[in-house]
């Protein structure tokens, strides 16, 4: 969907979520703690809201939402974030866009 | 084969089944030889009068292979072990599947007798709390899943058991690699198990796994969204893995710091769900038809509370996943036996706890 891709390619770090969605909160928190400053979309007070929940869930996001892309790329939701941040791998691609 | 294998005792008096009151139908084999420090508590009570069934056959290991014959030992040894896995896990299906259709018959019944006693109750009469449906689940009735769970849970226990003692023989024993690293493998898909049964558990009943009374209570008094905190336990284990190279050091170092941010993230959203919950609740209804979407409301946030908890146990169970990519299989083992120790030991502490003598008042 092109309002998708038009809004994961204007900032480094960005979040779909839902204002009432708690986990998305947890994420967007977890992502403040490690330094960055993601987007956050919330679709719930978009008008295209569903269309963006639909595409998001083609991209293969069952939840929809928290859906995190870094770098114009799906990394996924809050169990790829958790994964890759128990790896040892979040980290490492959040560098880039850590404020200085 | 074993026919008769999931014999239920139904409480005769009251003709009702309790699965709170159900007795537990494996004899750990183990009882005998696990060390006196064992207070091990299960939920389930022991019935004396009961016929004792050994699920498990006690040819387990019980000494080191003989170096000369150790290639073929060891491989018969991982058969062996690979079919009583099998035979183990087809077993508690049969059981689960067994159990859980007497479940479904006993909650018609249960069913059929709530309905009598409403008419009593409208009719005047007085009838006792015997049938406190708060035990019970929802809407009184017998809530299957949960009471499956709780069969699982002890019987997840008593292999626990059964595998630090193994795992603290085969220790001592100084087994081959293959040997120890089997043995690791299956503690930790012990632990996947635990994970697995927990999910199904919290479709059932999100409350009930959350509020920890399914575990004893020093365990709850560590309770973290429905278990422990991975990072604690990081902290509580680490001294026992010594000796560590300075790579693992700084691996396990920042595996425990990952833990926990993640995990103060996650207690950041519970926080949140909370306030938005009392919020729901809270609001002012001025027009009585609020109320109805107000409630809609508040049933929709305590529906991400599944979450949370599938959340959290992802965390313990990644966790255990980087321990055993950042430790060596002997290490892996001792920290598998440490972690086991740990919990059996709070679980003999609770019982201790239970059984103080009090002052008279």
């Amino acid at each position: 969907m092109d309002k998708v891709t038009r809004l994961v390619s204007e900032k480094g770090i960005v979040i779909f979520s839902k204002s009432s969605c708690c986990m998305c909160y947890a994420v967007i928190i977890l992502f403040k703690e490690l330094g960055v400053k993601p987007l956050v979309h919330e679709i719930d007070e978009d008008p295209e809201g569903r269309e963006i929940e639909k595409a998001l869930m083609r991209l293969g996001c069952n939840a929809p939402v928290p859906a995190v892309f870094i770098g114009g790329t799906l990394v996924g939701s809050t169990n790829e974030v958790m994964s890759l941040h128990l790896k040892g791998s979040l980290t490492p691609l959040l560098q880039p866009y850590k404020s200085p | 084969m074993s026919s008769a294998s999931t014999q239920l005792i139904t409480s005769r008096k009251m003709g009702i089944y309790d699965p709170f009151q159900q007795v537990s139908m494996w004899e750990d084999p183990f009882k005998g030889d696990i060390s006196p420090n064992t207070g091990a508590s299960t939920i389930l009570q022991v019935d004396a009068g009961l016929p004792n069934k050994s699920e498990f056959n006690s040819h387990e290991l019980t000494g080191p292979s003989r170096n000369d014959e150790e290639g073929n030992n060891t491989a018969d040894k991982v058969r062996r072990r690979l079919a009583q896995n099998r035979e183990a896990a087809r077993k508690s299906r049969l059981r689960k599947k067994a159990y859980v259709q007497q479940l479904e018959t006993s909650r018609l019944k249960l069913a059929q007798l709530e309905l009598e006693l409403e008419k009593a109750r409208k009719q005047g009469v007085y009838v006792g709390s015997a049938l406190d449906t708060s035990h019970l689940g929802f809407s009184g009735n017998v809530n299957s899943g949960i009471a499956a769970f709780e069969m699982e849970y002890a019987h997840w226990v008593e292999e626990q058991n059964r595998q630090i003692f193994e795992l603290r023989n085969a220790l001592q024993a100084h087994v081959t690699e293959i040997e120890l690293r089997m043995l690791v493998e299956s503690g930790l898909n012990h632990y996947h198990n635990l994970f697995r049964m927990k999910a199904d558990a919290a479709k059932a009943d999100v409350f009930y796994l959350m509020s920890g009374v399914w575990r004893t209570t020093t365990e709850r008094f560590f309770l973290w969204i429905g278990g422990f905190r991975p990072s604690e336990l990081l902290n509580v284990l680490r001294p026992q893995l010594e000796p560590l190279t300075d790579q693992q050091v700084l691996s396990v170092c920042n595996l425990r710091q990952s833990s926990q941010q993640a995990e103060d993230a996650l207690s950041l959203g519970m926080e949140k769900l909370q306030q938005s919950l009392a919020h729901s609740i809270g609001a002012e209804s001025v027009l009585a038809g609020n109320y109805g979407s107000q409630m809609a409301a508040a049933m929709e946030k305590l529906e991400a509370l599944e979450g949370f908890v599938n959340q959290a146990d992802h965390l313990r169970q990644q966790t255990l996943q980087q321990m055993s990519r950042i430790l060596t299989t002997h290490q892996a083992a001792r920290g598998l036996l440490a972690l086991g120790e740990y919990f059996h030991r709070l679980r003999a502490l609770s019982s201790l706890w239970a059984a103080r003598p009090r002052e008279p008042e």
